[in-house]
This record gives C-alpha cells, structure tokens and sequence, in this order.
C-alpha cells in the first residue's frame, strides 16, 4: 500500500483510500511526536527543499519540522515576489533546486497551479503547501485528522465552513477532502465571498450564520484577508464581525460537543472572539500539533514512492 | 507566371460558382474561370503554365483574416511580419489585418508606412493595417484616422484594450463616418472582468483562478451597439465569445441595424473553458474559452448570419512567457495555421457549407474592410487557396511557420489542410 503519485498537489486528486492511508499513517506519527525523543529514522539522507514564493511562517516551520524529524535535511528558500517578475523562471528555480539535490519540494505561491506546472517537469516530489487561492492539501488533512480524533468519525457530519470561501486555498481543499469522506458541508459567509457555483459540488450555503451553524458538528472558521477591505467584498470589519463573527452565542447554535476550528493566524475580533478561540470548544492549537503529524505521513508515503 | 489550376472544386460564392472548373492565371491576375462539364476530361496541355492538378480538392478565394497580430514592430521575438504572414500563406489566407498594439503603436501614419513596407519587402500575403482607435491605446484621444487612412489602413481599432470610455468611443464611431471604415471593438468591461484570466463559472472557482463572466463582454457588445445606433458607425465586434453576445448581435439585426458586423474565432467554435483545467496557458485567451452552451450558440451565429466572420486572432507568444505561472502568462493563441482546419472541421460534421466558410472567411472580411478580393473573378487578383479535404493533418506545433507555437490544438487531427496557397498569381505549396 502506497500513494500512487510521487507528488501531493491537491485534495482534488486524491481518492478515499489515499486519505485513508494519510491519516493512519499520520496517526502513527502522532503517537511518535508523544515521546520523549521525537524522531525517526525513516529519510534520512533524503533532502527536503521549502520552496516558497509567499511569506509563511506557520505552514514552513511545520514542513520543516515534519522533515526533520524524519531525519531529512531541509533547506529554506524564499523567494520574493518582486524577484519573480525580473528573475529567473520558475521552472529554472525549480529545476536549480533539483539539481542540488532535493527530494521533496514544499512550493507555496502566490499563483494557483504552480505545483501542478512543476511536478510533471520534476524528479523530486512536489507537495503543495498552499498555490493561489486553488488548494491546501495538508492543511485539509490535518483538520480531517483533527476532527476524527475529536468525534471519532468524519462521514455523517455537519462541518460548517465560514468566510471568505472564494479566495480560500483552505476552504477548497476541505470542501474536496470532507465530501470525499462522506460528511455535509456547509458554506456561511458573505454573498460576495462565497461563490453560488460551489452548490452545484452539493453543499449548502448560507450567507445567514445564526441559521447555517444550527447543530453543526464543526464550524471551520477561514482568516478574513485583510487585503479583501476596500476592494467591495465587505463595507468593514466592524460589519463584518456583526454578519460572520463567531462569537460564543453562535457557536451555541452548534451541538452541544461541536468543536471549532481555526487555520491560523487568527484575526481576533474580526473573524472570532477571543473567548471562542480560547473557549473550550477550540481545538485550534491541536490542529498546529497535528499538522506535524500530517505532513510527517505526506513526506513519508510519498518517500515510499520514490523508493 | 502563368499558372492552370485544373479540376478542382470551386466554390465563389460571389460569382455563384459551385462546382469543377478550370481556372487560368496570368500576370497575377485571374485570366479565365471555366465550368467543367466534364471533370474526367483532363485538359489539353498548356505549354508555358505551371499546371496544378486540384482534382478532389477545394479551390476557395484567398481567406482574409480580419484580425491578427504581426507583433512587429515591437515584439519581434513574438512575431514578424515575415514569419506571420508566411504562417498566413501556410494557413490558407491571401491577406491579413494586423491589430495594432505593438510597440510603438500603430496610431500614426509613419508606424503604418513601416509596417507596409516591411509587408511589401518581406511579406508572403496581403497586409492591411488596422491603426488605433485612440493614441497610444490609452482610450484618451482619437488617433489620426484620416492620415492613418492615407496611409493604408482599413480600420480602427484598440483591441487588446477595450475603450472604456463611451463618449470616447461615440466619437470614434462618429468620426470614422467621414471615411466609411469600421470600428472594430474589444468588447470587455475592465472593471467587470476583475482582472480575470479564464471563464467565470465553477471551474474558475475549483481551479481558484480569477473568472471573468461572461456579461464583462455582453455588457460591452450591447453597449457599443446602441453606440452604432446612436451615431450610425460602423461597429465590427471582435471575437465574440458567449452566447448572450451572440443574442445581442442577432437582436441588433433584426432591429435592421446593417453597420453592425461580428466575428468569431475557431478557438470559440472548437473548445470550452475545460481546456484549462491542466493550467494549459495555451488555452489562456481573452476573451476567455467559455462553455458549451456558448460553444453552441457561437455555431448558431454563424450558421443564422449573426457572426459575419471567422477571424483567428492570431496572437503569437514566446514559449517562455506561456511556461509557468498561468496567472503571469499572456492571452493569445497562434491560430493562423489550424484556423482552416478546425473550420473544416464544422464542415465535415455538417455544421457549415463550404459556402458558408467562403463567406465567413473570404467573401465578408473582403466587404468589412472593403480590401477587394473574396472572389476568382476574370481580372481580379490571383488570390486563391487549395484545400484537400481529403488530407487529414496532424497539428504540430513545433513546424508551424509561425514563431508562435502557443496553441491549445497540439496534437487534433483536422480532417483538412491548405495544400497551395497562390497569391498575387505566386504559388506557395508544401508538397
């Protein structure tokens, strides 16, 4: 049993058993990341390369601690947008990586498709750590993992998602990993943010949040881009904490056990109120500790691929 | 050279020819077109003429294409406009207009004169020049359309860009009355269309590219209708590329409006917005590829009259600018050398008459732009194409002519392929 590509590119991809296969394997990892010495020797002599195009401090440190404690060396390497556009190509970075050595290259940018551009042109896996507004694998298997750990099943749940869905990397790659799972999904936020077209993928949506979080198992919170203000999408953050802030009165619209769920980093105040995220519904921080896990199983399966 | 095409299928429309003739070519010039009423007879000998032996095959009046870009000056590592109008000739076409946006702007006459000379010097087909609508493209302040006129252009246009501005745009219609030529409109809602780099729908949303719905063209097109309307311009609408454009057009003449014409391009006929699904750049193009319902629609238009022409908008890119990043890439396909092709293609499924395509692609681009040609008559140029529909081509991108190899067709087989091209009475075959 394996993955059947050597790259990790998207939710969209993959089937049912390959996410199976992820998270018992993440789970195993978990166990691992309990002990006193937290790393195994399952790469090593492989090397890891974080190629990323967009600042990521969250995301990176878990790639790069995953990688390191299955013993790859890793590289860091960020490069600036602004240095994209006079510098070389893509395609020319990413094949000068290669040729240093890498194994596994973590490219997040700014662009959707880009892990989908080089990984048919690379030896090295590809694992997208985030491209455009398009998808966020990882991210999507570590809040699967997180809510099967939570309530011990994925298929048969609510998850209600809330935010800016249309430019959500995040979003996407749930939306396609919790339907593939069996669960309901639900879109809330504003009309302006949440394309109609998503219901024809057979979710619901609300832009009324009191209504779309009525016992619901799970509510997903996405971080509202500060950069949308000003461009029409919402007239304030005031307004918008008033429509789809998440505050504990809402959350209580959910069941009684429903847990909530955050990417990161939050916007206090504008999505969610801090007594929410630090409420005792928050599972947020075991999403950070399960991210490890996750991208530790990502790195290690496609390893297997690669032989 | 005198030249004796013998044979071969002729279908002008113009002349109310459908059927075998003989043609005969001398000094440039169409000398003689005779009815065959016995094809199995072949001809006497004719001592002094090249003899070209079409049996089985189309002979067509030289396609004009109303909507290109040479690149040059400017963008030579685009394009030339030696190479572009050999990828023409190879494509079938006889004579190309070529949009203005290179760098410098074809908005004054001198750019216009270089262009034509660089044609008359290198050129393997006709070359009219489209000169811009405002200077510089900036959709400020018209261009000199009398002097670019002078010069030899044949219509005004600011394509790639559209012009925002509607008084600016009024005023162009308006004044390009005083020499009857037409206004050729971009037809896209800048605002609208967000910065969008493919079709709006739930495959924008899925692959999380920009869409640009459909309506940032349909609000355009409507409004520059009721802008002919109101100044009684010529309006040609580019590359129009949805269904609801496509109603807008046809509404438009019914209502009786004759100054109003529209094109199409294979590309819109031929393939949908799925051509993106990969992040394939080379099925980047604005306006973008749509649905099939536009598809659909787009066929009807140019079955029922609404669209007058197949143009191709050939835009040729560089290979490394369509390499990588699809956000970054720009719009274009090379679409001069498959455009026969694909529009053979509706013909072999019974959607278009060879006698439809010669209107499309010859006999209204002519009328447009009141070039001359669209037709073999005695004494007009010697401008004709020989088609065998019995030649399936492989597209290749790598031997197009063109240096742009930026087509999202790589590898369909087209159930036809230009054999000769004569122009001007000169033979270019590629047999």
């Amino acid at each position: 049993m394996g993955l059947k590509t050597k790259d990790l590119v998207g939710i969209k991809g993959l089937d049912r058993d390959d996410i199976e296969l992820i998270l018992e394997t993440a789970s195993g990892f978990k166990d691992v990341l309990g002990r006193d010495i937290k790393k195994v020797p399952a790469l090593r002599g492989k090397t890891t390369v974080n190629l990323f195009y967009e600042p990521s401090t969250r995301t990176r440190t878990s790639f790069e601690l995953a990688a390191k404690r299955l013993s790859t060396d890793v590289i860091n390497i960020s490069v600036s947008t602004s240095s994209i556009v006079k510098g070389e190509t893509l395609q020319d970075t990413a094949l000068t990586v290669q040729a240093l050595g890498a194994d596994f290259i973590i490219v997040r940018h700014a662009c959707s498709g880009v892990p989908h551009f080089l990984a048919p042109r690379l030896k090295a896996s590809v694992v997208n750590a985030g491209d455009g507004t398009n998808e966020h694998p990882t991210q999507a298997l570590l809040d699967l993992f997180t809510i099967r750990e939570k309530r011990g099943k994925i298929e048969g749940l609510d998850v209600a998602i809330v935010g800016d869905i249309l430019h959500s990397r995040v979003a996407k790659s749930n939306i396609y990993a919790l339907k593939k799972l069996g669960a309901r999904v639900r879109l809330i936020g504003p009309p302006t943010l949440v394309p109609r077209e998503l219901g024809e993928l057979g979710v619901e949506i609300y832009s009324d949040m009191d209504r779309g979080l009525e016992d619901v198992d799970i509510i997903m919170m996405l971080r509202i881009q500060m950069e949308r203000q000003g461009k029409g999408f919402f007239p304030s953050t005031v307004e918008y904490f008033r429509n789809w802030g998440l505050t504990k009165n809402r959350a209580d619209r959910a069941k009684k056990d429903a847990v909530v769920m955050h990417p990161g980093p939050m916007n206090r105040g504008v999505e969610i109120a801090s007594d929410v995220a630090d409420g005792k519904r928050s599972v947020i921080l075991d999403q950070v500790t399960n991210g490890l896990a996750v991208r530790m199983a990502v790195l290690y399966l496609l390893g297997g691929v690669r032989g | 050279m005198k030249v004796f095409i013998q044979n071969g299928h002729l279908v002008d429309p113009r002349q109310g020819i459908d059927g075998i003739c003989d043609i005969y070519i001398e000094g440039g010039r169409i000398q003689k077109v005779r009815k065959k009423k016995n094809p199995a007879v072949r001809s006497a000998r004719l001592p002094g003429y090249r003899v070209i032996d079409a049996a089985g095959m189309y002979v067509l009046p030289g396609l004009i294409d109303l909507h290109v870009h040479l690149r040059e000056p400017g963008y030579e590592y685009k394009e030339t406009i030696r190479t572009g109008t050999e990828a023409a000739a190879r494509g079938g076409f006889t004579a190309v207009c070529c949009m203005p946006n290179t760098r410098p702007v074809n908005d004054n006459a001198s750019v216009t004169e270089f262009i034509l000379s660089r044609a008359r010097n290198e050129g393997t087909c006709t070359v009219l020049p489209i000169g811009a609508i405002s200077k510089g493209q900036k959709g400020e302040e018209l261009a000199e359309f009398t002097l670019m006129h002078e010069a030899g252009c044949v219509a005004f246009s600011d394509d790639g860009r559209p012009v925002m501005d509607s008084l600016l745009m009024r005023r162009a219609l308006e004044y390009s009355r005083v020499h009857d030529l037409p206004i050729i409109s971009h037809c896209e809602d800048l605002a609208l269309a967000g910065g969008g780099v493919m079709n709006e729908g739930l495959l924008s949303v899925t692959l999380g590219l920009r869409g640009i719905p459909a309506q940032a063209e349909e609000i355009m097109v409507s409004r520059d209708i009721s802008l002919a309307e109101l100044t009684g311009g010529r309006l040609h609408i580019a590359h129009v590329s949805t269904a609801g454009s496509v109603a807008a057009v046809r509404a438009a003449k019914k209502r009786g409006l004759a100054a109003v014409t529209a094109e199409t391009c294979p590309h819109y006929f031929s393939i949908t917005e799925e051509a993106v699904r990969e992040y394939d750049a080379n099925a980047k193009v604005n306006p973008p590829l749509r649905r099939k319902t536009d598809v659909e629609a787009i066929r009807e238009g140019l079955l029922d009259g609404t669209i007058d022409v197949i143009a191709t908008d050939h835009a040729p890119h560089h290979r490394d600018e369509k390499e990588g990043e699809f956000d970054l890439a720009p719009s274009g396909i090379s679409g001069l050398e498959t455009a026969v092709g694909l529009a053979m293609k509706l013909v072999a499924n019974g959607m278009l008459s060879m006698t439809t395509l010669v209107e499309k692609m010859a006999v209204n681009p002519a009328r447009i732009v009141g070039s001359g040609g669209g037709t073999v008559a005695p004494g007009t140029d010697a401008d004709l194409v020989i088609i065998d529909p019995r030649r399936e081509y492989r597209v290749d991108a790598e031997k197009f002519a063109s240096k742009g190899r930026n087509t999202p067709f790589g590898g369909w087989v087209l159930p036809a392929v230009p054999v000769a091209t004569i122009w001007k009475g000169k033979v270019y075959s590629w047999e």
